[in-house]
């Protein structure tokens, strides 16, 4: 019997939702095949089978939600039923934790020859230095074993911690001394174990009350990922906001004639979008340093990303997901174009992967569609900035001496001071400015 | 107190127990007329005489059959062994002899004998002449071996080595002769087979001998100024017999350890080191013991290669912040 437990799909998962069992109590199922889609913070995602046998029992029902490490179903392999899960007592015997006078270890000879079914690794030729970090439960379907250090163990027993449902913060899942001592009252409670540093001042719950007739709705993952990562940008993040303005003349009639020329191809059309995403990697391939991540206080160097990978924030049905497009300054405007829309459709559909989330170094927020003027973002961390579109709309402006009526865009970038200064965030925005304003230069 | 070099303390306390015991004989290649390879004997065939400070023939398992068999007759000799490499042509002296005697002959004799030979490598002296093989010496029952790390303990270990019943190995290191600290005007021998705690800490224990020990010692001043980590530093002193209790005590506080250790790491100390931490704290681990050791090959003479081979700071800092990252105790 094999127990399958809720594996880790993502570096920020710490739990994950069962969204639909692929197979019953009762069917086979062979390795390699979908077993169960899990949905996690960012993405849903479908899990598939180590090992091959018949689904015995699920534990977690569709729609629940449950830590890492927890065993969501048992797999009948046609082996021995397994020992009882950890956490119960190891036996009465337990070692005691001292030593003698004279520190004996034990010698023990002969023990080879029990435990030597399996076919043993073959020795490598250099000797390597052996992980000290198991592999990752997931990758483990067959032991049921709770990952926990010895002293986490000992501490387990003597207070009768069930470490079913301790959730470990330690590699691949181990639970240790850190992560149960919330449970001993003796110290003050863990942080939540999140990948963002612990909140300077974590926000004070505000309970629901009759006066203003509130319901207490339940926040996705996505949403609880947001909220966290935000607000610690927020307030760790020494923001700061810059505004432009481009006469967004040429832009349009650019883009209309465009959109003629590939409708009468028969080659979809480029958005507002996707002209400015290919605006914003050339001026960032121009400023390098905008293209940058600050490495915390400790740190004595700030990376600089020599790849353009832009986020764009995407206000899916599900909520808000930023996908990346990688190397955004050496693709084609249709190319962002397709890819982008890909990437929404996914979104919707909650397809993305972690991946397709990761490894962003600009992020652009357009909100000119929703009849926004102008507005500023915060910054998706790591990224050094982030900017903020409104809508192009045809406005009077003084040409000469007459008034004349053109397309005006406003776009804000918020920079992290830490790196970006005001100079070098207004030069970038000149560089977008000119682009936008000689729209031929950015599809050239 | 006065300031001393580990090679001035090793000279003055070979001088003093030379005046102290006329038992006590020097042997060994280049030791006398040359002032010793490593100058630890200068001036000694002076001012004591051939009798006393014997320059011997390039014979290894000549030499230090002799002077076990006048440690057999009440002389204390201390051999010196230009390098631990070429005490590998006296190991049947040293293990099947000097090892053996006292239990084989149903303790009618012993060996007080003392063999003084530096290790070390990373001084570009190629693979056969910068190898830590202490650990064949630690391994056999019947020998003591010690390890200072500081001119103090080298004076202190010295002293104890010379006045002991027993053959001891005497590890010196090339790249702590120029080594300078405290060391006591007064001849107090330590106690073989005691480790020392040099460093008060709770957040993890690093444990080291010989120079290692003078590494670990760094990195941890180093980790608290500009990490504010709390390291303990335990230096073994001596291999054979092992202070296992004071290890285990150690670990008990700080729930994880990281060996650092100048040999290859495959049946190295550290291994011995890492059992014995499981076998007296296991139910204290809150993370798997970490070693940090020579790559696994022959050393390099290239420097460049040399350096990588060799245990690094770096390699050292990492293995600690991984073991405290795998605590969940790094933030």
């Amino acid at each position: 019997m094999i127990q399958i437990t809720m594996p880790r799909l993502s570096d920020t998962m710490e739990e994950g939702a069962i969204s639909q069992w692929y197979k019953q109590p009762g069917e086979r199922i062979e390795a390699g095949e979908p077993l169960v889609e899990i949905e996690t913070d960012k993405a849903t995602m479908d899990y598939e089978a180590y090992d091959s046998g018949t689904l015995a029992k699920i534990l977690v029902p569709e729609g629940e939600l449950v830590p890492i490490g927890t065993p969501i179903a048992e797999l009948d392999d046609g082996a021995a039923p397994q020992e009882p899960p950890a956490g119960a007592p190891e036996g009465a015997a337990a070692p005691e934790p001292g030593l003698p006078e004279v520190p004996a270890p034990s010698t023990s000879t002969g023990t080879a020859g029990t435990a030597t079914e399996a076919a043993p690794e073959p020795a490598p030729i250099a000797a390597e230095i052996p992980a000290a970090q198991p592999s990752s439960p997931a990758a483990q379907t067959g032991t049921p074993r709770i990952l926990a250090t010895p002293l986490v163990r000992a501490i387990a027993r003597e207070n009768d911690i069930d470490l079913n449902r301790v959730h470990g913060s330690g590699p691949g899942g181990r639970i240790v001394k850190h992560d149960v001592e919330a449970l001993l009252g003796a110290t003050p409670p863990a942080q939540p174990n999140s990948p963002e540093p612990a909140p300077a001042a974590p926000s004070a719950p505000v309970p629901a009350d009759d006066r203003r007739a509130s319901e207490e709705l339940p926040l996705s993952n996505v949403r609880r990922v947001i909220a966290r990562r935000l607000g610690a940008s927020a307030r760790e993040i020494p923001h700061f906001f810059v505004t432009a303005v481009a006469d967004a003349e040429e832009f349009m009639r650019l883009r209309t004639e465009l959109n003629e020329r590939l409708v009468a191809a028969g080659r979809p059309k480029v958005s507002v979008n996707d002209l400015l995403i290919r605006a914003a990697a050339l001026a960032l391939r121009e400023h390098p340093l905008v293209n940058a991540s600050y490495q915390g206080d400790d740190a004595t160097t700030m990376l600089v990303h020599h790849r353009i990978n832009i986020g764009v924030a995407v206000a899916s049905e599900n909520g808000l997901v930023v996908p990346v497009i990688d190397d955004a300054d050496r693709k084609t405007v249709t190319q962002l174009g397709a890819e982008a829309h890909a990437l929404v459709a996914l979104a919707n559909d909650r397809k993305l992967t972690p991946e397709q989330m990761s490894g962003g170094t600009f992020t652009i927020s357009n909100l000119g569609m929703l009849g926004v003027e102008e507005f500023t973002a915060i910054i998706n961390p790591p990224e050094g900035a982030i900017l903020a579109i409104g809508a192009t709309r045809r406005e009077a402006l003084a040409v000469g001496e007459e008034i004349v009526a053109h397309y005006r865009m406003r776009y804000t970038l918020s920079a992290d001071h830490r790196i970006i200064d005001g100079a070098l965030a207004a030069r970038f925005l000149q560089t977008l400015t000119s682009l936008i304003e000689d729209p031929w230069t950015i599809i050239a | 107190m006065s300031v001393k070099t580990y090679r001035e303390a090793l000279h003055e306390t070979l001088r003093g127990e030379l005046i102290r015991d006329e038992r006590v004989f020097l042997m060994g290649e280049e030791i006398g007329i040359f002032d010793g390879s490593y100058k630890i004997t200068a001036g000694l065939l002076k001012e004591f005489g051939p009798k006393r400070v014997r320059d011997t023939p390039i014979a290894e398992e000549g030499f230090t059959g002799a002077a076990i068999g006048a440690a057999m007759l009440g002389l204390r000799p201390v051999v010196e062994i230009m390098t631990i490499n070429f005490s590998l042509l006296a190991l049947d002296q040293i293990v099947n002899h000097a090892a053996k005697i006292y239990g084989m002959f149903g303790g009618q004799m012993s060996v007080p004998m003392v063999i003084r030979t530096p290790g070390g490598g990373g001084q570009q002296l190629g693979a056969s002449h910068s190898q830590n093989i202490e650990l064949y010496y630690s391994f056999v029952p019947g020998l003591k071996v010690v390890a200072p790390s500081t001119p103090a303990d080298a004076k202190a270990l010295l002293l104890a080595s010379i006045r002991d019943e027993d053959p001891v190995l005497f590890l010196e290191n090339l790249a702590l002769y120029n080594t300078k600290g405290e060391v006591p005007d007064a001849d107090e021998p330590a106690q073989i087979g005691q480790a020392a705690v040099t460093r008060q800490g709770r957040d993890l224990t690093l444990i080291g001998y010989s120079r290692m020990a003078l590494v670990a010692q760094e990195i941890a001043e180093q980790l608290a100024e500009s990490e504010g980590l709390d390291i303990e530093v335990v230096d073994l002193r001596s291999l054979r017999p092992l202070d296992r209790q004071t290890i285990v005590e150690s670990v008990k506080k700080t729930h994880a350890a990281v060996m650092l250790e100048d040999d290859w790491l495959t049946y190295g100390i550290g291994a011995e080191i890492a059992a014995t931490i499981s076998d007296g704290a296991f139910d204290y681990l809150d993370a798997p013991v970490r070693r940090v050791a020579m790559a696994e090959v022959p050393l390099p003479y290239s420097k460049p290669l040399e350096t990588a081979a060799l245990p690094s700071r770096d390699d050292v800092a990492n293995a600690v912040h991984e073991t405290l990252d795998a605590m969940a105790r790094r933030r």
